[in-house]
């Protein structure tokens, strides 16, 4: 089974963000592999575990990207491959989409491709449902649980807001994945070594076989959000009972419940 | 000269550092209430390498260098005392004379369990009651040769994760004519008749790590325990020492570290006189001292890490770590308790834990005077 696994290089969860002159910023907080992603490579890796094959990590990103896909090396996908093109600044979701799918046809013969819920940095969301339309696969997206999964049919286990949803689907196939699934292992010290000594062949995007894709949607303004006043409020009492009482006046009384 | 993590190394101290604070350090101060080992997370240790830091890739190891197993132990150190001492024995005290004077199957049978944490963690037990600086004269635990198999008789104090462990090495006199040349390193499996593991002792620190009496009452194993030659166990034992030190270097090193991040945290916070205590000279310089030191002790620790990595003579520089490393730990924590004031003093903050599994440090696989004489050996003779 041959699977590819795309991961994205984000700031670091912890990082202050600000805007300036319109453009987001994180200082010089470090970049790491979008946390969701590190799911998307557990899940990946479960796969061919239970079934043999490799699995391949691929990013568009610049030089800051190579950390993500380390990351991907270190927990223990064999091969990776960046797509590093400074045509692409400027690109928004539909246009990465379009690279990504050029990317995975021309590695070829992937059976499956794993994306992450969402990159905690645009929070778009919607980069594995474009890829799966346009390389004409089905797309399973939020996928909490993989229930079976054979050479030609996966099912799967999707986690809503409303419920749990089990879905069906053939081979190739384009997943998601959320945090449901499991925790994602650490590197080990010997896949670090590994990582540390790999190659990663680098692409533009005209080695993927595609113009390049103008983007179609801007971003004609971005702004920080108004800064919220916060009070702290300790609610005494002399037992517990007493004080969650009142606190639970103060949840009614403030509107929050 | 490079003065430079590689890449490699830090990935693995990131890594080790974010497995320490999600699985380790929250639980420090209850295991450290509780005096019980962390068992929940040594086989978690297992799958990112951290129990075969010493361990060649063959037997199920990571065949890591020196100063990438001294970063692991220092993370550790950072997040808990006790564990990072467990950890830093079993590598170091436990698989290392195996690895490094097993046979083949001595290897097989025992490091591949050990490496995983599926069997247990390893354990040494060179010190008695009556021997600890001086094994050359106080040393009485006897081994003898009947038949095909060692029949030892005696007893063992003060040693770490026996409890935990599948097999104890055991330092035992074999031959009281041949001095320095009468010792062997013996397996003993810890389920051998005769064999008696004491309750843990009642320690001041580190007590997340399990340290045990131990009692061999006729205890049987086979000739073929022996580890490497019967005759070379004390030559053995000091070149397990001098990496047991950088080890214990680099696991002062990082209790050292946590303990001027919580000074530093808590400079912050606290308010008096109008003022930040951050913004008071005095606590300045402290804080500024601290840092000095530690990074004083991380070069020496990791030169003599270096150095064994380089395969060059190293114990010298093995003992110049420790003693610096280890007594700077406890200043360290010294100068913490004192910046955090009465809270400093409290169990409901960190510092006064760190403080006492500092403490061991310059006791455990050497103390402060028996490095001072081996750097003074060197020293004088040149
Ligand atoms: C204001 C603003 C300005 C931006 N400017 C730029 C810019 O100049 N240049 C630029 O490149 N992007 C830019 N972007 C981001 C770009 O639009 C997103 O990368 C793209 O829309 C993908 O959406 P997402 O990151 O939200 O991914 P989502 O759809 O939320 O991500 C889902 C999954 O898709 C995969 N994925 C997403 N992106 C990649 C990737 N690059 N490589 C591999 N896998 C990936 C991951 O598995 C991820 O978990 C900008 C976004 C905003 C909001
Ligand atoms: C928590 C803990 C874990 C341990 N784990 C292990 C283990 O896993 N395996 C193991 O074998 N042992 C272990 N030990 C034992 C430890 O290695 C010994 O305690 C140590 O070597 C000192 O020996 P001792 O306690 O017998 O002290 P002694 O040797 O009796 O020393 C008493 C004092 O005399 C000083 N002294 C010694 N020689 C001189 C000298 N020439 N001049 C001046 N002063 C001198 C010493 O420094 C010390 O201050 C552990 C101990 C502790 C506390």
């Amino acid at each position: 089974m041959k699977i590819i696994v795309c991961v994205k290089q984000v700031p670091d969860s912890a990082a202050a963000m600000s805007v300036e002159d319109g453009k987001i910023s994180w200082g010089d907080a470090p970049l790491v592999i979008n946390p969701w992603d590190e799911y998307a490579v557990e899940a990946a890796l479960r796969l061919t575990e239970a079934q043999g094959g490799d699995v391949i990590a691929l990013s568009l990103g610049d030089e800051n990207a190579k950390e993500a896909i380390k990351h991907a090396l270190a927990m223990g996908c064999s091969e990776a491959i960046l797509v590093n093109d400074p045509a692409m600044a400027g690109a928004d979701t539909q246009a990465v989409a379009r690279v990504l799918a050029a990317a995975i046809q021309k590695i070829g013969g992937a059976d499956i491709v794993v994306f992450g819920k969402q990159a905690i940095d645009s929070d778009v969301g919607a980069t594995p449902s474009m890829v799966a339309r346009l390389l004409g696969w089905p797309a399973v997206t939020l996928v909490s649980e993989i229930v079976e999964c054979t050479q030609s049919e996966i099912k799967a286990s999707r986690a809503m807001e409303e419920g749990r949803q089990q879905v069906a689907a053939e081979l190739p196939v384009v997943l998601s994945i959320v945090k449901d699934y499991g925790e994602p292992r650490y590197p080990s010290f010997m896949g670090i070594r590994k990582a540390a000594r790999a190659s990663v062949p680098e692409w533009t995007v005209a080695d993927t076989g595609i113009d390049l894709p103008s983007a179609v949607v801007t971003w004609p303004n971005v702004m920080a959000p108004p800064e919220r006043e916060v009070t702290n409020e300790i609610i005494e009492g002399s037992n517990p009972e007493e004080i969650a009482a009142k606190l639970a006046d103060k949840i009614m009384e403030e509107k929050v419940l | 000269m490079d003065f430079e993590l590689n890449q490699e190394q830090r990935m693995w101290q990131n890594t080790v550092h974010d497995f320490c604070d999600q699985h380790i350090r929250p639980y420090a101060a209850e295991f450290d209430e509780k005096a019980e080992p962390m068992k929940m997370t040594f086989r978690k240790m297992g799958a990112l390498g951290l129990l075969a830091l010493n361990i060649p890739e063959e037997f199920g190891g990571a065949g890591m260098d020196a100063v990438s197993a001294a970063i692991a132990i220092d993370e550790l150190g950072y997040a808990d005392g006790g564990t990072a001492l467990s950890i830093a024995a079993h590598n170091g005290l436990g698989c290392a004379p195996i690895s490094m004077f097993g046979s083949q199957m001595q290897k097989e049978e025992w490091l591949p369990g050990l490496s995983s944490g599926e069997s247990g963690l390893g354990a040494l037990a060179l010190t008695e009651p009556g021997a600890g600086s001086d094994l050359v004269r106080g040393l009485s635990t006897r081994a003898e040769l009947d038949g095909d198999s060692w029949v030892i008789n005696g007893s063992k104090a003060w040693i770490t994760n026996a409890s935990l462990a599948p097999v104890i090495i055991t330092l035992c006199r074999t031959d009281p004519e041949a001095g320095t040349a009468g010792f062997s390193l013996i397996l003993v499996p810890s389920g051998t008749p005769g064999l008696h593991i004491h309750p843990s002792e009642k320690k001041m620190g580190v007590r997340s790590s399990p340290t045990h009496a131990l009692t061999f009452e006729n205890v049987r194993v086979p000739a073929a325990n022996v580890l490497g030659e019967a005759g070379q166990g004390l030559y053995q034992t000091l070149q397990i020492l001098d990496g047991g030190r950088i080890s214990i270097g680099a696991l002062s090193l990082g209790i050292a570290r946590a303990a001027l991040d919580e000074a530093i945290r808590y400079a912050k916070e606290r308010e008096l006189f109008g003022k930040q205590l951050a913004d008071l000279q005095a606590t300045r310089f402290k804080l500024a001292d601290c840092q000095v030191e530690i990074d004083a002790a991380q070069l020496l620790v990791y030169r003599a890490a270096w150095l064994k990595e380089e395969g060059k003579p190293f114990t010298r520089e093995a003992a110049i770590a420790k003693l610096y490393a280890t007594e700077m730990a406890e200043r360290v924590c010294r100068e913490a308790i004192q910046i955090l004031g009465s809270y400093g003093y409290s169990r409901e903050y960190p510092v006064e834990r760190m403080y006492r599994d500092a403490r061991l440090m310059t006791i455990g696989e050497g103390t402060s005077e028996v490095q001072r004489m081996v750097i003074a050996k060197r020293v004088i003779s040149g």
